[in-house]
Order: C-alpha cells, then sequence, then structure tokens
C-alpha cells in the first residue's frame, strides 16, 4: 500500500508545488486549468484511461514534485540533434523553450508561424484554448506550459512546404521537465503539412507534455505526422486534438519508434457534415518501454468518413497499449466509420491490451472494428526460408511488411523515405 | 422512414405477455438487510453453522464494498433496507408427489405453458421449479439418481449432500468477487444443485424455471454445477415474471465446475418483466455467471436469449484453466423501450492450448442502450491460445443506442486472437435484394433479424429453442409490422 500513498502524495505534492506566479501571461486560461487539475489530480492506477500505463508510477520513480513543476534550462550543444533532412523550414524547442537562433521558418508569407508567447504579446485576446479536453495531463499543460507555437493559415492558402517541428530536450546534466502548447488555425479551403518530432540528449530522466489543438476550417486540409523516436529516458503525454469543421480533410499519422513510457491522446472531433479523416499508427516497442494510443473519434455530424489503422511490434519486455473509440452521436446518419489495430507479440514477455470500443446513438451508420494480435507466420517465414533466405532476414522482411502497410499511406516522398529509412535500420538492426 | 415508425409504434405497444400474480401467502422475512436478516434466512433453513458463518463472512464483506459504477446503465440508486430478502411460499407439509403440491403454483406454472406433469409425460424434462426463492417440486429426482446424478434445490443438497456444498460453494465465484455476488452469498434463499458424477453422460436436459413472484421481492438465486471428469450435462434455465410497477432486484449466482473432459452447456431464455413504455418498473438484473474448466480438455458453453429485464447487467465468463480447455459464448440480447442492456462475456486463458469463442448478437430498438462488454485475457503460460470474438449490433430507430467494450489483454505471443465488431441497420441493399426476389419489406426485415441470430439461436438445444423463437417472433413481430 506504500506505494499507493506514494502516488497520492505526488499529485498533492505536485499540487501545492506549482505557483502560477512564475508565468507572466496567459494567467486567466491558467488558473482555470489549474482549478479543474486540481479537482482530478494525477491519475491514480485505477483510472480507466490510465489503467495500463502508469504515467503517475513512472513520474514518483523519477521526479520529485518540485523538479516537476518547474522549467529546465539548457545549453545550445543540443544542436547535434536536428535533423539535417529537415532543415528547410524549422520550428525548434529546446526544453520546451522556443528557439529563435535555431529556427528557420520559410513558410509562406501570408502564414503566421510565430511563438505562442510572442502572438499572445500582440494580441492578448487570442482563443488557444478553446477545446476542452478533460484529460489530466492536458490540464497540466495548460498549467505549466513555458512556450508554445501559434499557426494561421488564412483563407484559401494551400502551403505546400511541410513544417518540421523539433522539441529538444537536453537532459545531459539535469531532469528536465518541459510542456509545450502549439495552437494551429488552418482556415478555409487552406492547407498545412505538419512534421513533429522529438529529440532528447543525456540520460536524464524526461517529462514532457505536449498539447496540441487543431482547427481545420470549411473545405480545408491538415497533414499531421508525429514521429517520436527518441533515445531518451522520456515519459511523454501528448493530447493532439483535431476540430474539422464542414467538407474538411484530415491525415494522421503517429509514429512511434523509442521512448520510455509514451502516451498519445488523439482526439478527432467532427463537427460538420461531408468531412474525411484518416489516422494511422505504427508503434514499435522493444526493452522495457511501453508504448500507448489512446484514439478518439467523435461524429458529430452526418455524412462524413473517417478510417483507422493502427499497427505494432512489441519485442523484449514491452508493452503496447490501444484504446480507440468511436463515438456516432444522435443524428450523424450516414456515418462510415472503421477501425483497425493488428499486434504482433514477438517475444515471450511483451503483452498488449487493446480495447476498440464503439458507442452508436444513430441507426443508419456502418461501423466496425477489427482487431487482432499474433505472432509471425510459420509458414510465411519458412516460405521464405525454403527459397534460401535466412532466418533472421526473413524476419525482418516479414515485419517491414507488416509495417509498410502503414508507411505507404504517406504522401510526402522526403518523409515516407525518411520513416522508411528509420522503419528498416530498427528492424535490421533488431532481427 | 414512416414505415419504420410505423413499425416501432407496434413493435413498442407490444405490452408484456405473461404479466399477473398469483396470492400466495408469503412467509417473509422483515424489510431491511442486516446480520440479522442473515440470521433469519439461515435458521428458516435450517442451515448448518459453518453455512451461516459463511454467509455472515460474505455479508461484512459486502458492508465495505461499493456498488459498481462502470457498468454503460443508470437507474435510480437502489435503498438495499427497503428490500426483503426472503420469502417463501407457505406450505403446512414437504410434498411427496405433485398432487401435494399447493394447487395455486401448478396453476402458476400451467399459466405459463410449463406444466410439470406434461413435462414430465411428454419432454422427458425434469423440471426443479422455483417460485420465490424456495424450490417446491422436483421431478424425474429417481430417474437420475439411478445414474448417480444429483439434481436438487440447494436447501436440499445443504442438508443431504453437505460435503459437495462445501467443498464447491464460492469455489468459482468467491463471496467477495463482486459487489452483487457477495449481497448474494449472504442471502442467497435457494436455487439448484447439479452434480455429476464421473463418466455420466445426463441423459435429458435439465431445467430450472425462475418466477419472480411476490411484490418487493428480491430474488437471489445461487446455482451451482459440478461436472466429473468425463460427464455431461446441459442445463436450461428460462425466466418469465409478472408485471410490477416497482423495481425488483435479481442478483444470481451462477457456477459451473467442470473437471478433465467434463462438458457442460447452460442456455437461458430471460424474459423478465422489462418495465412499460414509458420505462416504469422493470426488474434489475444483476447476476454474476462463471465457469471453471478446472480439467484439461473440459468444455463450458453458455448461450443466452435475453429480452427482458429492465436492466441487464450479466457477463458469463470461463476461466480456461486446464490445458486443452474449451469456452463458448453464444448471446443475443434485445432492447426495446427503455431498457438497458450491459453484458457480454470474459475468457479469461490460463491452461495451454484453451480456446474460446464469442459470439454476441445486439438488437437494440426503440429508446434502450445496447452494450457488450467483454474481456479475454490471455495470460503468460498460456500457450497457443485461440481466441475468436464477433459482437454485433442491429439498430432499429433513431433514439437506440449500442455500444461495444471489447478488452483484449494478450500476454504470450504465441496466442492468436482475433475480434471484429460491427454495428449497422438493416441495409437498403439487403431489403432490395429481397423485394428482387419478391419477398415483401416485412417478411424480408424478418429473414435478416433471423438470420442475424441464427448462429446463437443454433445453439440452444431443441427444448428451448421453442421459446427462444417464440420470445424472438414476439419481439420481431412488431417490427416487422
Amino acid at each position: 500500500m506504500s506505494t499507493a500513498t506514494e502516488k497520492q502524495s505526488l499529485s498533492t505534492s505536485l499540487i501545492a508545488s506549482i505557483d502560477l506566479a512564475q508565468f507572466s501571461f496567459a494567467n486567466e486560461q491558467r488558473t482555470k486549468a489549474f482549478e479543474a487539475f486540481k479537482t482530478i489530480g494525477l491519475p491514480e492506477p485505477k483510472n480507466e484511461e490510465y489503467k495500463f500505463t502508469p504515467v503517475t508510477r513512472s513520474l514518483s520513480k523519477h521526479f520529485s514534485a518540485s523538479e516537476l513543476s518547474k522549467p529546465t534550462d539548457a545549453n545550445e550543444s543540443v544542436k547535434s540533434l536536428l535533423n539535417p533532412e529537415f532543415s528547410e523550414n524549422r520550428v525548434v524547442f529546446v526544453n520546451g523553450m522556443y528557439s529563435k537562433t535555431l529556427s528557420t521558418i520559410t513558410s509562406d508569407s501570408k502564414v503566421t508561424v510565430q511563438s505562442l508567447n510572442e502572438a499572445l504579446a500582440s494580441n492578448p485576446s487570442l482563443l488557444f484554448d478553446q477545446l476542452n479536453t478533460t484529460d489530466p495531463f492536458a490540464l497540466l499543460n495548460s498549467t505549466l506550459w513555458s512556450d508554445g507555437l501559434y499557426i494561421n493559415v488564412p483563407k484559401n492558402i494551400e502551403e505546400q512546404k511541410p513544417l518540421f517541428i523539433h522539441h529538444l530536450h537536453d537532459a545531459s546534466s539535469e531532469k528536465v521537465s518541459a510542456h509545450t502548447k502549439l495552437f494551429i488555425t488552418v482556415g478555409e479551403s487552406a492547407s498545412l503539412q505538419i512534421i513533429e518530432k522529438t529529440d532528447t540528449q543525456g540520460n536524464q530522466p524526461v517529462f514532457n507534455t505536449i498539447s496540441e489543438d487543431i482547427i481545420v476550417g470549411e473545405n480545408g486540409a491538415v497533414n499531421y505526422c508525429k514521429i517520436q523516436n527518441d533515445a531518451g529516458q522520456l515519459i511523454q503525454v501528448a493530447n493532439t486534438t483535431i476540430h474539422q469543421h464542414r467538407a474538411s480533410r484530415a491525415d494522421t499519422y503517429t509514429l512511434t519508434l523509442n521512448g520510455q513510457l509514451i502516451r498519445n491522446n488523439l482526439n478527432i472531433i467532427i463537427d460538420g457534415e461531408g468531412c474525411e479523416s484518416h489516422f494511422y499508427g505504427l508503434y514499435l516497442s522493444d526493452g522495457d518501454t511501453l508504448v500507448d494510443n489512446h484514439t478518439t473519434v467523435d461524429h458529430k455530424k452526418p455524412n462524413s468518413f473517417s478510417n483507422e489503422l493502427y499497427k505494432g511490434l512489441m519485442d523484449g519486455k514491452s508493452k503496447g497499449v490501444f484504446n480507440g473509440k468511436i463515438y456516432v452521436r444522435p443524428h450523424a446518419q450516414k456515418t462510415n466509420a472503421f477501425q483497425s489495430n493488428r499486434n504482433l507479440l514477438l517475444s515471450d514477455d511483451a503483452t498488449v491490451n487493446t480495447k476498440p470500443q464503439l458507442e452508436i446513438w444513430a441507426d443508419d451508420v456502418k461501423c466496425s472494428h477489427g482487431c487482432t494480435t499474433g505472432q509471425l507466420d510459420e509458414e510465411a517465414l519458412f516460405y521464405l526460408q525454403s527459397r534460401g533466405i535466412p532466418k533472421a532476414t526473413a524476419k525482418a522482411m516479414l515485419l517491414y511488411a507488416f509495417a509498410a502497410e502503414v508507411m505507404e499511406t504517406i504522401k510526402n516522398e522526403q518523409l515516407k523515405n525518411y520513416i522508411d529509412s528509420i522503419v528498416s535500420e530498427r528492424l535490421h538492426k533488431s532481427y | 422512414m414512416s414505415k419504420d415508425n410505423q413499425v416501432l409504434e407496434e413493435f413498442t405497444s407490444k405490452e408484456y405477455e405473461h404479466g399477473w400474480t398469483t396470492d400466495l401467502e408469503s412467509d417473509s422475512a422483515p424489510k431491511g438487510l442486516s446480520e440479522d436478516t442473515v440470521r433469519f434466512i439461515s435458521a428458516k433453513k435450517n442451515e448448518p453453522e459453518w453455512l451461516l458463518e459463511w454467509r455472515l463472512k460474505a455479508y461484512r464483506h459486502w458492508t465495505t464494498m461499493k456498488e459498481p459504477q462502470w457498468p454503460n446503465v443508470t437507474y435510480p440508486t437502489i435503498n438495499y433496507q427497503d428490500i426483503i430478502y426472503y420469502s417463501a411460499p407457505k406450505q403446512k407439509v414437504q410434498p411427496k408427489n405433485l398432487s401435494e403440491v399447493d394447487p395455486e403454483l401448478i396453476k402458476t406454472f400451467e399459466k405459463l405453458g410449463i406444466s410439470l406433469t406434461e413435462q414430465k409425460r411428454l419432454t422427458g424434462v425434469a423440471v426443479d421449479a422455483v417460485i420465490d426463492s424456495v424450490s417446491v417440486a422436483t421431478t424425474f429426482k429417481d430417474k437420475l439418481g439411478e445414474l448417480g446424478i444429483i439434481f436438487c434445490s440447494f436447501s436440499e443438497a445443504v442438508k443431504e449432500h453437505p460435503e459437495l456444498v462445501k467443498k464447491y460453494l464460492g469455489s468459482v465465484v468467491p463471496p467477495n468477487d463482486n459487489y452483487f455476488a457477495a449481497l448474494n452469498s449472504a442471502v442467497f434463499s435457494d436455487g439448484s444443485f447439479c452434480y455429476i458424477p464421473k463418466g455420466v453422460r445426463c441423459p435429458m436436459e435439465l431445467s430450472t424455471y425462475f418466477r419472480i413472484n411476490a411484490a418487493n421481492t428480491g430474488q437471489f438465486e445461487r446455482t451451482l454445477i459440478v461436472a466429473e471428469d468425463a460427464s455431461y450435462v446441459s442445463y436450461l434455465e428460462g425466466c418469465t415474471a409478472p408485471m410490477r410497477d416497482e423495481n425488483q432486484l435479481h442478483a444470481a449466482v451462477v457456477e459451473l465446475y467442470a473437471m478433465k473432459d467434463a462438458e457442460i452447456k447452460y442456455s437461458t431464455v430471460q424474459n423478465w418483466y422489462p418495465g412499460n413504455k414509458e420505462g416504469k418498473g422493470g426488474i434489475y438484473n444483476f447476476v454474476t455467471k462463471r465457469g471453471l474448466c478446472a480439467g484439461d480438455h473440459s468444455k463450458i458453453s453458455w448461450t443466452q436469449v435475453e429480452t427482458g429485464s429492465a436492466i441487464t447487467w450479466k457477463y458469463p465468463s470461463c476461466i480456461l484453466k486446464g490445458d486443452y480447455s474449451n469456452g463458448e459464448f453464444y448471446s443475443v440480447a434485445v432492447t426495446n423501450n427503455y431498457q438497458q442492456a450491459d453484458t457480454g462475456s470474459k475468457m479469461i486463458h490460463i491452461g495451454k492450448h484453451t480456446r474460446s469463442r464469442i459470439v454476441s448478437k445486439g438488437i437494440s430498438a426503440g429508446k434502450s442502450q445496447n452494450s457488450y462488454r467483454g474481456q479475454v485475457h490471455i495470460l503468460k503460460r498460456a500457450e497457443n491460445a485461440r481466441n475468436f470474438s464477433q459482437c454485433d449490433s442491429l439498430l432499429m430507430g433513431d433514439q437506440c443506442g449500442a455500444h461495444t467494450f471489447p478488452y483484449i489483454d494478450v500476454e504470450n505471443k504465441s496466442a492468436h486472437v482475433e475480434h471484429e465488431a460491427t454495428t449497422s441497420k438493416i441495409g437498403e441493399d439487403q431489403i432490395f435484394y429481397c423485394l428482387q426476389r419478391g419477398i415483401d419489406e416485412e417478411a424480408a426485415v424478418a429473414l435478416i433479424v433471423n438470420g442475424y441470430a441464427k448462429e446463437v439461436l443454433k445453439q440452444l438445444p431443441m427444448e428451448f429453442a421453442v421459446e427462444a423463437q417464440k420470445l424472438l417472433a414476439l419481439t420481431l413481430e412488431g417490427s416487422v409490422g
């Protein structure tokens, strides 16, 4: 029982150690979020949403309350982590702070890309937190965020150049607690591509929350790719909410290759007719890591389409968690919603917990979910071996083919090649 | 759409057919629950000391527990002190044969269409009839006795086979398992006990008719079925209940214990009073059903057709402990008006090469909410486990809801787990195909829904299939127009 009291105490002492006076902006929103956070606290082990993902336990193992509530300084040496592939149009955050020197923004001049602090300084009435969420870490993020990004694509602007958002953590000498907030609006008939990545330098533990609110206007489109391949001791909770207006389209990719404990909450709100939403996920876990993807698609209006495909490979002692919710609200007739989750367990100690969930209140709909868990097909492996391919190569080939179903849906060639290279490297290194 | 509305109107205007009460003088416990109530029930039934202790332990544990909030159902808070926990139909002497049984009781069964004498003669089904918590008549006992099969009421089993009851009671559903199981363990009034000895194949379907009769009486049944090595039994449970305004709580516990090579088939047709069109009244059915495949190569199969109850909260489960053991769950759940059902199955794979199959078909109409909640858990040592789950929902009308909450937890890489679920209404293309072949719309809907549920219905034993089809037809009658 001592661990239970520890967890309880972390939540309480965290609340006690948060001092909102240290922040000089958005205090009204912070106070509101903090009040909401106070009532729920950090998720306890029995919390249904965090049942298999002990974020609180991991945090209490690595952090004290004061280490969680204070921002951490960083030095510029982290720039060695930057990817040369994505140097062209890039925004960099170091330990949660926007780095002007490392960022190079070459987006269309009509597109606003600026630090959220700056955006708030020039426009204090900017409604950056209009999408409500009840996730404890989203509320914690809204309380503690140190910096963020504001992107606005005005009406009819189709931005072709993807924007690369890189979150760097310098954990070489001390523990890091970094909280970033992104607020993105894509106007009517406008479009935007975003690639987001997290990297850590050093071996100290990192606690990172990212909260993203993306609003896609009528007939607009957003293409959003999250790459999680962090070699550090990263505990990350990302909350992404995409609010789709009429006839808009969203394509979302969540690719997790590394990270100690990763939790992604992806919420898609379909709030207009004729929307299309595709979301794909690929998670390869190894060692004693945990990857948790919680997705929700909320069909509020009729005649929309959503399609979800999440695939996972679990090796070592790793855990994969998947929860996919599909809500079809009353009157959201003619909704088509499909979901599929496939998992391969590669070792005796790997586990997977999956919970696909449908909640339907409208009758004229087509919804389905499917989910499978198994291991590599022995016959396929044998077939390849009988053709003279060594077992290890054959295994890597089959795993690659398994992952390829997700990867080939990526439209941007440069991004696709990059993902392909890191996934191939990972699979060939391991097998 | 107007046709749908008309269809639904007829569907919803169907009143409960079996709504009547018989006037039997009750010998009831005072309202409310305390240790004294538990002692009263135990004393009333002349129970041995160990069973009273067992009940009291369950009661004390129950007082520390909280009513579960997670099921996807809403109902007014139950006042557990406002329930009569024991009521027995009055009888002066223990009847030796049917002619000595209270004629009122016999009439009750005749109204239900299950005359004991008729059944005895025609169907070969042994009936352990339960009216308000006490078994009144048991038939075919001698015939079963020849084979060494014990099939009797629970209280009788406590008197005559205390060692068996003591050994297996609570072995599958421990008294502290959950809130309602603990409540049942404390105050259970009666139920059925069935013991199939080694190598015996029970020659007939064993059946119990449950009825809830006196107003304000919670029913706390306890069923325990033990199948020894290489034995087989098929058990039927059917329920109808008279119309009532006040909600009635029913918290039963069913335990199945299958040893090596044994097979237990448990079928239920449930048609309790679902409340009226406005959602008033109806039965709360909070049941714990669990089977343990203790021995290798054992098999437990659950089949249920659920059409009644205001609220159903029920998860027949299989614990597949023995290697090569097999669990099955087949369910059709129909909800209408304001009915709420949260039902499904749990398959816990512990042994190697264990297999399980879940087929769940939900049909929701009116303003009802129908949820499937299930768990497939493959434990680490359960090598080569195999599961297939399918849960389909059919929605009729735009004010009902269908929900699916499957949990799939896999800890062994050799496991092969598949789950699929669909939600849809009857496809316009399916109807069109039928129309094209000269089948009118009403007949087409009937055809499609029948086909939809057939996979489950065909699992029912002959004796039950008739009633199940009748029940489903009754429910479908309105919807087909």
